[in-house]
């Protein structure tokens, strides 16, 4: 029980949950906004690694921080641009276009990696995002340390959180999303476009997808690895489901995964001895499926989600 | 009341559909405060025109013009929903364009704003509740649309059209999914729109309504304008023949011989107690060569007996017989092997699978049974054979077995589904809203095949919210409401005044009253 307690009072913990909990936030939000609009884009996976290398490649080569940022976006921006055209407007199967885009995704950014780096063998760093300490509130105890030890793309994230629920649930502009993923037919007939709202919606969630791999090599490290983003992109797939497709539980199940993680790490170094570590690394993969389970059935589909839509055909 | 030039104006549309011509040279003026009523059977083209009219569909030739003020009228650019809303035409789709997961005033809003501003939630609402009081069409706004009945869509529906300044409303089958009480409703409503210098147009199945609302009416057929008529010198017979070019055959009922029991139900409950739509202990049988009406306002439990005789769920309490044995278990495809077919309500969705072929349709429900599959393997000659043979007894208008089921019209959907539960010779028929939305050629079509399985001994149970197609097949009547059923007799003995009563909930007629 100490142990417990012990993890659960550092305030170190708590920081560590948040910084893991950012690239899925990112991720979530991403995939949250492709899915509201009736595409799922499985590209995501394939996304965070393209984002993780462009924006990390870009700071290497001479880009500002907010710069790498930025080419991150656009590259997520234009992988999404390609989901848009063979699903959105070709009408082709979105798991075998996400899948595709996976796979794509990541072979280029390996290639452009390693075509731009030939010659190194260990990976080059970059000076990553700082903390963020605004005023010197970091000396504030507890609340100090776990929210004032993180960068400016984990307030990004935040704040992409806030902005996304606003634009969804405040703006015509969420309504029209909200409603080209339940009925396109409702669109349609009141005169927007369900082609071009979908092809937006897809744009800017993958643009999300990349920043989440973006703050992987910019924030959580300071290199870019083959095989860094180890499944986060999966996880926010699972996560949406979740979430019930809302930004507010989207923010909570990220944070939950990160605590779960993060808590996985340090009862490791606790009682590792005794059981292996593989069954911890399992750990917060295992309560994902297991919050799946228990609030998918009754999750709130956005009925359209995979269906094609074609103008002037009968559905 | 109608001044020179139209509101609204199709010149010489034509639309092809591979090689199906769907509307041929067809043209058409509205005038203001009129009400047109578009008429035709199944597949004649009505929404077709209707959709290229407000740009779903883009025509292959031909030009709509709308008035815009003084003698000019302005084109129409083909294929744009937006410019049509802009010139101030509405329109009410025959399958409801509602977002469900949105509440009834945020649909109505969708589109009306510019996308990335805020704060006009409430201005929006003050306009739709003044349009409100004004059409009297009363909905609950912040209801998520999931939550209403088909009815309150439908006045959401209108409302879109309205909140729009609409001039022309057009409203495609609109009273195919109301109540009779809700239909008179509309018509209110419309006749009130008229007065105030809207142009409608309205399309519908059902006679009856068309010569009680509309103005004039023009008859489509087979894609062709077949006539015009004003309805004040138009009867039944002169628009059937206009539709049909032929007239069409009344069917006629001779006494049935009534057999044992084949389905019983005794003290039935199923669903949440206190429920409207559920089931309260009812009683009642269905006997071999019979047709029984179940009559009643739709949601009053109809669903619940529907989805108990095709074996999609077994009561909660009571026991519901199938030939003298009790259902135990819900098991639709043992039901189906016993010899029950099954006419769903909704036969777009629960009756077809769109994306397979109209063969594949009609061998759905047996695909095991010889003659549909050898060795465990579907036999696909076998059964496009079998569909070739059933598209030509039951004049199934389609391409062929190879076309894909969505594209059927709605009458075509249902006699798909005839030939695939009558071609088995059934012991037992649930028709649920067998003619809904059907033409009138397509309805005696119904109806005589159902008479017919009921002289071959079948017992059959017509679910309905049409009096006058009750009357015209039932042997006996059962009403219902609220879950509990009445048993009202022979239908000799019946006439359209006490069933409509008992519908309403007057377990006391004014004979039982009188006496
Ligand atoms: N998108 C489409 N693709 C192919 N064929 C179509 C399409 N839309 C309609 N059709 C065909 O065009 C014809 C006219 O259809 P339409 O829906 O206009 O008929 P309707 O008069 O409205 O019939 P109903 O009374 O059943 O509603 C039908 O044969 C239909 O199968
Ligand atoms: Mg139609």
């Amino acid at each position: 029980m100490d142990v417990l307690f012990d993890i659960f009072g550092s305030a170190n913990f708590w920081a560590a949950a948040i910084r893991i909990a950012t690239p899925l936030i990112f991720g979530v939000l991403g995939a949250l906004i492709c899915e509201r609009a009736g595409v799922l884009n499985l590209g995501i996976e394939g996304i965070f690694v393209a984002g993780a290398m462009a924006g990390w490649l870009a700071v290497y080569l001479g880009a500002g921080l907010w710069g790498g940022v930025l080419v991150a976006a656009l590259t997520g921006a234009a992988f999404g641009l390609l989901h848009a055209f063979l699903t959105v407007v070709l009408g082709l199967s979105q798991h075998v276009s996400g899948i595709g885009i996976t796979l794509l995704a990541t072979s280029a950014s390996y290639f452009t990696y390693r075509t731009a780096l030939p010659d190194v063998s260990s990976p080059p760093r970059i000076v990553p995002f700082q903390s963020l300490d605004l005023a010197g509130l970091s000396d504030l105890p507890f609340f100090g340390p776990v929210l004032f030890s993180q960068t400016a793309l984990t307030w990004l994230a935040l704040l992409l959180v806030a902005l996304v629920a606003f634009v969804l649930y405040r703006t015509p502009l969420g309504l029209s999303i909200r409603a080209v993923g339940d009925n396109p037919a409702s669109v349609e007939a009141q005169g927007l476009s369900v082609i071009g709202l979908r092809i937006g919606a897809v744009v800017v969630g993958s643009a999300l997808m990349a920043l989440g791999g973006a703050f992987l090599t910019m924030s959580a490290f300071d290199a870019f690895f083959f095989g860094m983003v180890n499944g986060r992109g999966w996880i926010c797939i699972a996560l949406v489901v979740f979430a019930s497709w809302q930004p507010g539980k989207a923010l909570l199940g990220a944070l939950l995964f990160g605590a779960f993680d993060a808590f996985q790490i340090r009862l490791q170094a606790e009682i590792g001895q005794v059981v292996p570590g593989q069954v911890f690394l399992m750990l917060p993969y295992l309560l994902s499926i297991l919050a799946l389970v228990l609030v998918a059935r009754k999750a709130d589909y956005p009925r359209a989600l995979l269906q094609p839509w074609t103008k002037g055909q009968r559905h | 009341m109608t001044s020179h030039t139209p509101l609204l104006s199709l010149t010489d549309i034509t639309k092809r559909f591979g090689t199906l011509i769907a509307n041929n040279a067809i043209s058409l003026d509205l005038h203001q405060g009129e009400i047109l009523a578009l008429l035709g059977e199944n597949g004649a083209g009505k929404t077709t025109l209707m959709n290229i009219l407000f740009g779903h569909y883009v025509q292959d030739e031909g030009t709509v013009r709308v008035a815009a003020g003084g003698d000019v009228m302005t084109t129409l650019p083909p294929g744009s929903p937006g410019a049509a809303l802009a010139a101030g035409i509405g329109m009410v789709h025959q399958h409801f364009t509602l977002a469900e997961n949105l509440s009834g005033l945020d649909n109505i809003r969708l589109g009306t704003e510019p996308l990335l501003s805020f704060g006009r939630r409430h201005a929006a609402r003050a306009k739709v509740e003044k349009i409100i009081t004004e059409s009297g069409l009363d909905v609950d706004l912040d209801r998520r649309v999931d939550g209403l009945t088909v009815g309150e869509k439908q006045r959401v529906e209108i409302l879109k059209a309205l909140y729009r300044d609409a001039r022309v409303l057009i409203l495609d089958e609109p009273t195919a999914v109301l109540t009779p009480q809700e239909a008179e409703g509309l018509f209110a409503v419309l006749r009130r729109l008229a007065a105030n210098g809207l142009g409608v147009i309205f399309i519908s199945h059902k006679l009856g309504e068309v010569l009680a609302v509309s103005h004039r009416i023009m008859v489509l057929r087979a894609g062709e304008q077949a006539g015009e008529l004003v309805t004040a010198q138009a009867d039944r017979r002169a628009i059937a023949d206009l539709m049909v070019g032929k007239a069409v055959a009344e069917v006629t009922r001779t006494p049935g011989a009534r057999g044992r029991a084949l389905v019983e139900f005794q003290s039935v409950s199923l669903g949440k107690p206190g429920h409207r739509a559920a089931l309260h202990g009812v009683s009642f049988d269905l006997r071999a060569g019979e047709v029984v009406g179940l009559a009643g306002v739709s949601g009053n439990g109809q669903s619940a007996i529907a989805a108990l005789i095709s074996g999609l769920a077994v009561p909660d309490s009571g026991t519901m017989r199938l030939y003298g044995d009790p259902v135990t278990r819900a098991d639709p495809r043992r039901l189906v092997a016993a010899g029950v077919a099954r006419m769903p309500e909704d036969r777009q969705h629960d009756g077809v699978v769109g994306t397979m072929s109209v063969a594949d349709n009609i061998a759905i429900e047996e695909v095991r049974s010889p003659g549909f599959s050898r060795y465990g393997f579907i036999d696909a000659k076998a059964i496009r054979a079998r569909a070739t043979a059933a598209i030509a007894a039951y004049d199934v208008r389609c391409p062929g077995p190879d076309a894909e089921a969505r594209l059927l019209s709605g009458g075509n959907v249902q006699k798909l589904i005839l030939a695939r539960v009558l071609e088995r010779a059934p012991r037992v028929i649930l028709a649920n809203q067998p003619t809904r939305g059907l033409d009138i050629g397509a309805q005696a079509e119904v109806h005589r095949r159902i008479i017919a399985a009921r002289d071959r001994g079948a017992a059959v149970l017509v679910i309905s919210e049409d009096l006058d197609e009750l009357f015209a097949l039932s042997d006996r009547f059962l009403v219902i409401h609220a879950g509990e059923i009445t048993d009202a007799g022979p239908a000799e003995t019946l006439d359209r005044a006490t069933v409509g009563l008992l519908m309403a909930g007057q377990t006391h007629t004014p004979e039982t009253l009188a006496s």
